[in-house]
């Protein structure tokens, strides 16, 4: 069952200086995701994979195209009507610094949402409780600030808040991109563990393929606001049918010496015979 | 998913360290004397103003004509009498009340306003900003003082209402200061993760918005009560306002005029007026020292890195050794003042032109060692023990005058954030040609030519073009081309990049590998290459030394530690990598029953 349907998306920035033509960064991206799926949407700097997941979380305005959640219309959304869609759409940063009030302790930060959907003060201190036991987190954590933790454990956090209010669907902006390689694996472990027991869908937004197919069930491939390849997770990392998609993949490094002589030969022969 | 390698958690549960750290504000107020005394003095002061009535011999305005200018420690006129026959202790007294209302009114005004319109203009959109800025734009181009004068048949001169207009006036230089945070915090991810969960504007403003902004509010109103009580006085002083209200304006205006028959009329008041004012302004200064933490001590320049021990006898270095570091130990102080090592004896070897990749996870001081041997670590860092030796000199003590011959020349260096490393207000030619000419000595034509070249060896296909452009104008991976292109202008014997594709797109990053290599093979330099990631140690390195917690646990040939880790920590390193051939198998997850979570 389709969760989260986007339809020809297309978002434009206001130009810089007066009456600056408008930069469009999406120009018609379509997409789905199923319930309890995860999408996997990779691209570089600057394709508009962070914009498509602000767009669905209603941070910028599409300038054109549909998103619809559950059958329901959300991209034109404001105030109060938006609001009511926060049980069902979650996110979770990049940045674990960042993205958690350096002022506020843990247990504030993850009652405030639950609080402001209505929670008495005593159930959301219970249910914090339970979503640090969640993410691995001790639950000595409520008094803490999060100057006190890791990057990891910031984003065990920023994970925590996004379960609170039970949502049917995360979008992830870059999640483990800022964390040690073990801490990344442990994270996204603790992900996919999540997925499993509620059934929540993951819009998972990543630059690195290798990150991406370790967690997605299905890849999109954005280039400069244009969705390139949508498929399989195996066959779009693996059997790439467009140009760019191959390119991305002969680039990524591989972790054996021998193995990445061997594909960095491709990759120049490749180049040399685009260049021909 | 397949089943990933389990791993030692590397995430240790917080310490107790960040607790103790968390220091409230009242009590780091205490510390600092400046604070206590200025605190003590206001305390004082205002506890007379407000016992006025008790301690107060006479009314402000009671007069008696055979007390005119009664000298001091005349009965019952402690400081003597005015040109009125006023008790001028008693004055002060109700001067004292008269200042603390003018400070209350106009800076509750400033900051009720500043504040208010603070929030709105920076947190709201476009319009609602330009409409705002325009309005105190407007209101600061009123002058102040002569306004307030103008206005006296409006306010029929009371000074509260001539107060409150002026804490209109002193509004725009809060809101300015609401407005700018403001607009710094609005974009920070944990705003968006708020509105998000559904949080309301109006919340968001007073939890995560006002909370940022308080500091700098308190510092501003201590510093806007010490001008509201000047201004008020000042008025008085002028004789503008009511003659009724005893104030120090008017008291130190009176003692004025009788400066020659009674010199001490003049004073009492001028030194209490001083005394307030300038602790309000002390106060507000160790507020800012409290809230913002106190700068720290600037450095020495030029005297190189901070070592503790410099008696080591120099590392012998290994025949054929480029670089020897031996014991390298570097430590940061705490805040209790002991010194916090970071790195505990690091030993490494490079040969020349090999290429040496110093692999490990964040806060393994793997960048500390390579800053070490750059001698560029931050201030506070000590070198504590060790030895750093480079074709047979010791590096380790150097002044920056000596070491300046051999950094940028000898060795070189490229950066992980290209961008940060280009000064934005010059053009990309002239800080190369700069930078060639300090390590060269060329003329300004020669190196021009030169750096043209070089571009274009680095793979810039317009170089004229690159060489005249400012950094902005160029992308990130054409900002680190630029940089390698400066970095190996001398022909340097030992180039050291810390982390220099981790800022770069997966594509941009195999041609500036590409391009790293070629130059090695080319230029025959050692290269000392400082990263977390595998991928490029595999593509690039001879051998490889891995890096925890300050130690290096392992180092081999890049075959031997791929293909037979010896050591725990490089296992589970290795073990943590994605590799190519897992993909997540099992189907997408079932809906739980309503409010399955948890």
């Amino acid at each position: 069952m389709t969760l989260l349907d986007i339809r020809d998306l297309r978002v434009a920035f206001p130009g810089r200086g007066f009456r600056a033509a408008p930069v469009e960064v999406l120009h018609g991206v379509s997409l789905q995701v199923a319930q309890g799926e995860t999408l996997g949407l990779v691209g570089e700097s600057g394709s508009g994979k962070t914009t498509i997941g602000r767009a669905v979380l209603g941070l910028v305005g599409p300038s054109g195209g549909t998103i619809h959640f559950e059958g329901r219309e959300i991209s034109g959304l404001q105030g109060r009507k938006r609001r009511g869609l926060s049980d069902d759409i979650q996110v979770v940063f990049q940045d674990p610094y960042s993205s958690l009030n350096p002022s506020m302790t843990i247990g504030d930060t993850l009652a405030e949402p639950l609080v402001t959907q209505g929670a008495t003060q005593r159930d959301a201190r219970a249910r914090v409780r339970g979503l640090l036991d969640q993410v691995g987190l001790p639950s000595d954590a409520v008094e803490r600030l999060p100057r006190e933790f890791s990057g990891g454990q910031r984003q065990r956090v920023a994970i925590a808040r996004a379960l609170g209010p039970k949502p049917k669907l995360i979008v992830c902006d870059e999640p483990v991109s800022a964390l040690d390689l073990t801490t990344q694996t442990l994270v996204m472990d603790l992900l996919v563990d999540i997925q499993r027991q509620t059934g929540v869908a993951y819009l998972f937004i990543s630059h690195d393929l290798t990150v991406i197919r370790h967690i997605s069930h299905r890849v999109a491939v954005l280039y400069r606001g244009d969705l390139v390849e949508t498929g399989p997770a195996v066959d779009v990392t693996s059997r790439p049918q467009h140009s760019y998609t191959k390119t991305l993949l002969m680039a990524a490094p591989v972790a054996d010496p021998g193995e990445q002589r061997r594909r960095r030969l491709e990759r120049k022969a490749a180049t040399a015979l685009a260049v021909k | 998913m397949t089943q990933l390698v389990s791993l030692p958690n590397t995430e240790a549960i917080a310490t107790a360290r960040g607790a103790a750290s968390r220091t409230p504000i009242w009590r780091k107020l205490l510390r600092d004397p400046q604070a206590v005394i200025t605190v003590s003095i206001l305390v004082v002061i205002f506890a007379m103003g407000i016992l006025t009535p008790i301690i107060a011999l006479h009314g402000p305005n009671e007069s008696d004509l055979s007390m005119v200018n009664a000298p001091p420690g005349t009965a019952g006129y402690p400081f003597g009498a005015d040109e009125s026959g006023r008790d001028i202790f008693s004055r002060l007294l109700h001067s004292i009340n008269t200042a603390a209302i003018a400070a209350l009114l106009g800076t509750g005004v400033a900051l009720a306003v500043g504040v208010a319109a603070g929030l709105i203009g920076g947190y709201f959109g476009r319009v609602t900003r330009a409409s705002t800025e325009w309005l105190f734009s407007l209101i600061m181009t009123f002058p102040g003082l002569l306004l307030l004068i103008i206005l006296m048949p409006v306010t029929g001169g009371d000074y509260r209402i001539t107060m409150l207009i002026f804490g209109v006036l002193l509004a725009p230089g809060i809101y300015r200061i609401v407005r700018n945070l403001v607009l710094g915090v609005k974009n920070e991810l944990y705003v968006d993760a708020a509105r998000v969960s559904g949080v309301g504007t109006v919340r968001i403003l007073g939890r995560h918005v006002l909370t940022v902004v308080r500091g700098p509010i308190i510092i501003a109103a201590a510093f806007m009560g010490g001008s509201t009580i000047a201004v008020q006085s000042g008025l008085a002083f002028l004789g503008v306002g009511s003659l009724a209200i005893p104030s120090f304006g008017s008291m130190i205006a009176s003692g004025f005029r009788n400066l020659y028959i009674a010199p001490t009329q003049f004073l009492w008041p001028s030194l209490l007026l001083g005394l307030i004012t300038a602790s309000l302004v002390l106060l507000g200064n160790s507020l800012r020292d409290a809230f913002e933490g106190s700068k720290p001590k600037p450095s020495k320049v030029g005297a190189g890195q901070r070592v503790k021990d410099s008696s080591n006898a120099p590392a012998e270095p290994a025949p054929g050794a480029l670089l020897t570091i031996r014991d390298l130990v570097i430590a940061y102080p705490t805040p209790s003042g002991r010194l916090n090592e970071v790195v505990l004896g690091v030993d490494l070897e490079i040969a020349k032109g090999e290429v040496l990749g110093l692999v490990g996870e964040s806060g393994s001081g793997k960048s500390q060692t390579a800053f070490a041997t750059l001698g560029v670590l931050p201030n506070e860092a000590v070198i504590t023990a060790g030895s750093i030796v480079f074709e047979g000199r010791e590096l380790i003590g150097l002044s920056d005058a000596a070491m300046r011959p051999l950094r940028g020349k000898e060795i070189a260096y490229i950066p992980q954030e290209p961008m940060s490393n280009l000064d934005p207000s010059y053009r990309v030619g002239s800080q190369l040609v700069e930078g060639l000419r300090a390590a060269l000595p060329i003329s300004k034509k020669e190196a021009k030519s030169r750096v043209l070249a070089l571009l274009e060896r680095c793979g810039i296909n317009d170089p004229a073009r690159t060489f005249d452009s400012y950094p902005h104008q160029i992308s990130g991976g054409m900002a680190q081309r630029v940089l390698i292109a400066g970095a190996v202008a001398s022909r340097p014997k030992l180039l050291i990049a810390d982390e220099p594709t981790t800022a770069l797109d997966v594509t941009v990053q195999a041609e500036i590998l590409d391009l790293l290599r070629d130059l090695q093979t080319e230029l025959d330099m050692a290269v000392l290459i400082v990263t977390h990631n595998f991928g490029v140690v595999a593509d690039l390195c001879d051998r490889i030394a891995v890096m925890r917690q300050g130690k290096i646990v392992e180092s081999g040939s890049a075959d031997e530690v791929f293909h037979d880790p010896q050591h725990e920590y490089t296992k589970a390193l290795l073990g943590a990598i994605l590799d190519e051939a897992t993909y997540r198998t099992d189907p997408p997850a079932q809906l739980q029953a309503q409010g399955g979570i948890a």
